[in-house]
């Protein structure tokens, strides 16, 4: 945006002949539209391969001397139907969709709670525990997996889901508070002084007044959680190890990879229906997941 | 109706204060029970974890058995092993190299999309999407991209363009293996850096661009004097939040090559899972992952001075 009033500065400063506007054009061409051609084709095309491999028949997919290998001559839903009716796709999904909405409202409650703690009652040490939590952050996963393994079998919750429910909030949590520390800080704190004014309690200060103006704030941490928890691999390939219990990223590529012989059209089709409840959650929400990934960065 | 309403819950509540609404009320007890979820959590499957995890360096456990304190035998015995070496090597070098790449490709790419264009909101979402798929299953794809029989990039260069004559073999060998790894990986890391950039692009007041036109500024000089020294402080986190995780990145490796041809592609995490989990040895695959965090810390005081030198960071503008 900013830089559009200085391009179009630029225009006027530089328009005087008829030649030099059409020169401005085609150079315009050549350094944004076909870089960013280039940069969308690169981003896209994995997602393209992945979807066409799903739809080809395996005589098209390992024969591209007759075939094209970028087109479908002959579409089949074998590799889908396999997955759903051979393997126990369906029940990883379930699991998986079970353990990220479990994991997102554990998440969403305690970080809730915090963010409001140390943005609106303002205890003395406050934004020290709000930089320790945004420390935890950067707590990678891959050096955590170790103990926390050993924690999950003397707790007894190896190969229970709610191994996972309990352990993805470590990284959920720092997020979410982060995200809505920002969130509440944009909201009116003379909203809150009328209510204790009026005598209301802090409890109902936080339900009546805060919550349902964080609603945006609230949503845009939920489906981030909501993601991310789709998303996690290492957790889930460590803590689980029945086959019907794994989660969707884990179990494509452990229980579809067999022997030798890839199934890549079933292995596409797995990863393709994996990513579509992600995609298209997000497609809804995309502007929110924008302004909060950008905000909180800001924040 | 509804003033009215709600005047009588507020005051039967106000006639009658039960003790526990009181106890919430009383500020000390209400942050306790505010943090407690939260902290709870944290320090359970955090903090402990993380203390535990350098006590288990320091002992032989294996999974099921607890360990005995062996001292430094694990580091010792990790300073002699030549794929222990490797992969904190290709762990830099990966590091390194991804992270150059992602930064330069997507600052590119956010300069790009900071133009005055049509569909820019689309361009956006379908920018992010590498970032939003799972890690996992994106690598499935990228592995069947580099297949050593039936990969796309090799029928392009050899069937359609005719430049080789055979097909790349791009995961059967070290140094290919190596590249074909960072490549998937900056595929994936440059829509988070141009979306953060951008972001921070569009806070540059135009007025600045403006006044250095009057001047007669190269477009290059605007970069360097104007977009760069401002862009700089949200640089310095997006960089340290990529460095932190493309150091420990686990998920790419593991699916594409799980550390092989021969163990030249592990990076630190997958050599701790290996050591670790299916090998049953928690104790050098905890010293693995405890050998990490030097390179972390590093990178966390890194983000922590360039945070603190900043007063936007608490929503102040002051420049």
């Amino acid at each position: 945006m900013s830089d559009a009033a200085a391009v179009e500065g630029k225009q006027g400063a530089t328009v005087v002949p008829e030649m030099m506007s059409w020169d401005t054009r085609t150079r315009r061409v050549v350094t944004i539209y076909v870089p960013l051609a280039c940069f969308v084709f690169i981003l896209l095309f994995p997602f393209y391969w992945m979807a066409i491999t799903a739809f080809k028949p395996n005589n098209e997919l390992y024969n591209m001397r007759d075939y094209n290998p970028l087109w479908i001559s002959s579409p089949t839903l074998d590799h889908i139907h396999h997955l759903l009716f051979n393997t126990a796709y369906p029940s990883w999904l379930l699991t998986t969709m079970m353990i990220a909405v479990a994991s997102t409202f554990l998440s969403l409650f305690a970080a809730t709670l915090a963010a409001y703690a140390i943005q609106r009652l303002r205890f003395r040490g406050s934004q020290y525990v709000g930089l320790a939590i945004y420390l935890a952050y950067l707590v990678p996963p891959s050096i955590l997996f170790i103990p926390l393994a050993a924690m999950v079998f003397k707790l007894g919750l190896f190969d229970s889901p709610f191994a996972l429910i309990l352990t993805y909030p470590t990284f959920l949590i720092p997020f979410c508070t982060w995200l809505l520390i920002g969130y509440f800080k944009s909201i009116p704190y003379e909203l809150e002084e009328c209510a204790l004014i009026d005598g209301a309690t802090r409890l109902q200060i936080l339900t009546k007044i805060t919550l349902p103006l964080a609603t945006p704030g609230l949503i845009s941490a939920g489906i981030f959680s909501f993601t991310l928890s789709w998303n996690e691999f290492i957790y889930a390939l460590a803590f689980i190890q029945s086959s019907e219990k794994k989660t969707v990223p884990v179990a494509i590529l452990t229980e579809l990879v067999t022997g030798d012989v890839y199934q890549w059209g079933a292995l596409m089709a797995g990863s393709l229906l994996g990513s579509l409840p992600v995609a298209i959650f997000y497609s809804f929400f995309v502007d929110y997941y924008v302004s909060s990934l950008t905000g909180a960065v800001k924040e | 109706m509804d003033a009215t309403a709600s005047a009588i819950a507020w005051t039967r509540e106000r006639a009658q204060p039960w003790w526990l609404v009181r106890l919430f009320d009383w500020k000390p007890f209400l942050i306790f029970a505010c943090m407690l979820p939260a902290v709870g959590l944290l320090m359970v499957f955090l903090t402990y974890p993380l203390g535990l995890g350098i006590w288990l360096a320091f002992t032989d456990a294996t999974i099921g058995r607890d360990g005995r304190w062996v001292g430094l035998e694990n580091f010792i015995w990790l300073a002699e092993d030549p794929i222990f070496w490797s992969s904190v090597f290709y762990s830099v070098f990966y590091t390194a190299v991804a992270t150059v790449g992602k930064f330069g490709l997507g600052l590119w790419l956010a300069l790009l999309l900071n133009n005055h264009i049509p569909f820019k909101s689309l361009l956006r979402a379908i920018v992010l999407l590498p970032w939003i798929v799972p890690t996992v299953l994106s690598a499935i794809a990228f592995w069947w991209i580099y297949d050593a029989q039936f990969s796309v990039i090799s029928w392009f260069v050899v069937d359609v363009l005719g430049l080789r004559d055979t097909y790349f073999d791009f995961l059967g060998s070290t140094w290919p293996a190596r590249w074909s790894l960072i490549a998937a990986n900056i595929w994936r890391g440059i829509p988070f850096v141009a979306i953060t950039l951008l972001a921070g692009l569009q806070t540059i007041s135009p007025s600045l661009y403006e006044a250095a036109l009057l001047d007669g500024s190269t477009g290059w000089q605007r970069f360097r004097y104007i977009t760069f020294p401002l862009l700089l402080p949200i640089l310095a986190i997006v960089m340290t939040f990529s460095i932190i995780f493309t150091f420990t990145d686990f998920q790419l490796v593991y699916a594409i090559t799980r550390g092989g041809p021969v163990n030249s592609t592990h990076l630190m995490a997958t050599l701790a899972f290996q050591r670790g989990i299916p090998g049953g040895q928690l104790a050098e695959g905890a010293a693995i992952a405890v050998a990490m965090v030097p390179f972390l810390v590093f990178a966390t005081l890194f983000s922590y001075f360039a945070l603190a030198r900043r007063k936007w960071q608490q929503g102040e503008s002051n420049d």
